[in-house]
């Protein structure tokens, strides 16, 4: 993937003005697709810089028990990927932020790869991340993505060797999705020394903006991967304040994070 | 470039980036493992020692007189250890993870019956061992349960999705992706990612190879047809190993027909056609999804059975028109155990009754010279509650209404004791 993307462009600008970018994720249909709009709405003033919106599916395998409930109750309220498209397009045209989608590789194989990947352009998605879908099953993906010049997001984990982190590099745009731990979406994680190794690692394999993941869920955080990355990813975090306090709490958790 | 582990276009390995690096492993460690003789040796070893292998064929002398046409041959892998063919994919797997030096094993169950096995090589072998198992069916195998635990393994009831075998693979998974550095996953059937598939049809094929040679010493021939049924379709790729070369075999999976066509009433994803093609659980094979690609609820009266995928091999040979699938009903499968037990002195568990329940179907219009083996996969000790719901055995009502009566009483007595105390 030698050409940059406008979503790496985006981010590059962004990155002049802030030394850390913050992305949250949300679970489309989730707990209604009105909701969905008025937490990106809240996400947006607060603050975010880009966002992942996920569009659910009944096998988040990826997914630890937050994640997994917002895709359950989502579907069992009634969303389908064409009302998943289509709040995501209105979402993309209201606000002026860079919007990715996260599903499964199943979503996108049933409604055709190239259809889907055209849609994306025609919606204005700017990358795509689907967890389940290896570079090496992915090469239709991974064309069509190039041909209409979005970003396929790559993930890398604790335990990918050197080699294959160059390999997933260069067969992805936009930015790096650093996954700080192992294990599924939401649980702790702990931020240390070993965690700035791996980071150290993860800059030294590529080029691309890197964005940490899993277990982001708070200032102190945010602090401790200022400098050491380019995007903070807050993904379970929100779901979980929306599922205890309502969506009315996003906002200021949102704001206390880039205060 | 290409993932290896293809079937024409099924297959694959749909994993997150997390797990890469212990697929390697695990391709690795089983290549290596197939190309070492020492190491199938140590297997049948181990197989003739702790379990009941080589299994024995049962001619059905009875059954086969009363139906008329061809004779009717059982390959008795109800007696294996634990109860099932089950056994034989989990010794394997537990050599191989002492191969590997770990120390943890990790499985999903749906009848119970894998979820024992692999509790049973753990206590062998000295393994931790968790099993996740849907809370419907903890709710319906509470003897599988009450065994596992017995051995020593947490059994883990999963309530997510539809609480049945697909939602405990999935919750598997998530257990992996944390522990895999001292963990190895015991995937219980056919399916999944690569090479898990290929590895468990693998161990399994010592059933075919057993079975091939005892039809040909017990006849003299070849049988004509090969039934098994079909979940995931393990012990059908293991019985169907055998006899895939032979053009004169006519190889029959049988699925599990449960209500009858429709989605939602049964888990026949190749011989209803309700299923289509998609990429779930790390493979990519038939399901049964809507027009979105979401999986969708099963049904069938056995466990074991009821699951929205099917081995990538299995559809392979679908559409290479290899193996014919049909499907049984739940009253056809329920009526095929009860004569089995009635006639011959055989209990088929319910899994293996759809295959006895086709094979009751065609081997009528058969040649009396013409032999057919049905993979008998388990016995039914574990459907017990089942069954007799199914038969509405009025005397097992009674016995279940007095022992929980005498569960009551007992109780009452320990609350009523702890007041005094």
């Amino acid at each position: 993937m030698p050409e940059q993307t406008k979503l790496e462009l985006a981010i590059r600008q962004k990155l002049q003005q802030k030394k850390l970018l913050l992305m949250t994720h949300i679970v489309l249909g989730y707990p209604s697709f009105d909701d969905s709009l008025r937490v990106v709405e809240d996400m947006v003033k607060a603050g975010v810089d880009l966002m992942e919106l996920q569009i659910p599916f009944s096998e988040p395998m990826a997914d630890g028990p937050v994640i997994l409930k917002a895709n359950a109750e989502a579907l069992k309220a009634g969303a389908t990927v064409e009302k998943s498209l289509e709040i995501a397009e209105r979402i993309v045209s209201e606000f002026d932020i860079p919007f990715l989608f996260m599903t499964y590789y199943n979503i996108l194989h049933t409604y055709g790869v190239n259809e889907f990947v055209s849609r994306c352009e025609s919606i204005g998605i700017q990358g795509c991340i689907i967890p389940d879908l290896p570079p090496a099953e992915g090469l239709d993906y991974l064309e069509a993505m190039q041909a209409d010049k979005l970003a396929p997001v790559h993930i890398f984990t604790p335990n990918t060797p050197d080699d294959r982190m160059r390999f997933l590099s260069d067969n992805s745009a936009g930015f790096i999705y650093s996954v700080a731990r192992k294990g599924v979406t939401g649980k702790e994680t702990t931020f240390s020394d070993d965690l700035s190794d791996y980071l150290a690692r993860c800059r030294a394999n590529t080029t691309l903006p890197l964005a940490v993941g899993f277990g982001v869920k708070s200032r102190e955080d945010i602090d401790f991967l200022t400098g050491k990355a380019d995007i903070a990813v807050v993904g379970s975090e929100t779901i979980r304040i929306v599922e205890d306090q309502g969506v009315s709490a996003v906002k200021g958790f949102v704001e206390s994070l880039v205060a | 470039m290409r993932n290896s582990g293809y079937f024409s276009q099924f297959g694959g390995a749909f994993i997150p980036e997390i797990l890469v690096s212990t697929f390697d492993e695990l391709e690795s460690a089983y290549l290596e493992a197939k190309d070492d003789d020492s190491f199938w040796k140590e297997y049948l070893e181990l197989m003739s020692t702790y379990s009941c292998r080589a299994t024995p064929i049962t001619r059905l002398d009875n059954l086969s007189e009363q139906l008329g046409g061809a004779s009717i041959y059982a390959k008795r892998e109800d007696l294996n250890h634990t109860g099932a063919h089950k056994a034989n994919n989990v010794m394997g797997q537990g050599l191989l993870t002492k191969r590997m030096g770990k120390t943890r094993v990790i499985a999903e169950t749906g009848a119970g019956q894998h979820g024992v096995a692999t509790a049973t090589m753990a206590a062998k072998f000295g393994f931790d061992c968790t099993i996740y198992m849907g809370a419907h069916d903890v709710a319906r195998q509470r003897p599988n349960v009450f065994w596992m635990e017995q051995m020593g393994a947490t059994v883990v009831a999963v309530k997510d999705g539809s609480q049945t075998l697909k939602d405990a693979i999935n919750e598997a998974f998530r257990d992996w992706v944390t522990n895999m550095d001292d963990t190895h996953y015991v995937l219980g059937t056919a399916c999944g990612p690569h090479p898990f598939p290929e590895m468990v049809s693998w161990f399994q094929s010592i059933i075919g190879t057993e079975a091939r040679q005892q039809m040909l010493d017990q006849t003299g021939k070849l049988p004509s047809r090969v039934y098994a049924c079909v979940g995931g379709g393990s012990n059908a790729m293991g019985i169907f190993s055998g006899f895939i070369d032979d053009k004169e075999v006519e190889l029959v999976g049988v699925e599990a027909g449960g209500r009858g066509r429709g989605v939602g009433g049964h888990a026949a994803r190749l011989a209803y056609d309700d299923a289509t093609i998609g990429v779930a659980q790390g493979y990519k094979t038939y399901f049964l999804q809507d027009k979105d690609g979401q999986m969708q609820d099963t049904h069938s009266v056995s466990a074991g059975l009821d699951y929205v995928g099917v081995s990538p091999i299995l559809s392979h040979y679908h559409e290479t028109r290899q193996v014919r699938f049909e499907a049984a009903t739940d009253d056809e499968v329920v009526e095929a155990m009860q004569r089995t037990v009635r006639h011959e002195g055989l209990i088929p568990a319910l899994e293996s009754s759809h295959a006895f329940a086709q094979a009751y179907r065609e081997a009528p219009q058969m040649s009396p010279d013409e032999n057919i083996l049905i993979n008998m996969s388990g016995r039914a000790d574990k459907d017990i509650f089942t069954v007799a719901d199914a038969v509405d055995d009025p005397k097992w009502r009674d016995f279940i209404i007095t022992k929980a009566a005498e569960y009551q009483m007992g109780q009452n007595d320990k609350k009523q004791g702890n007041g005094h105390a």
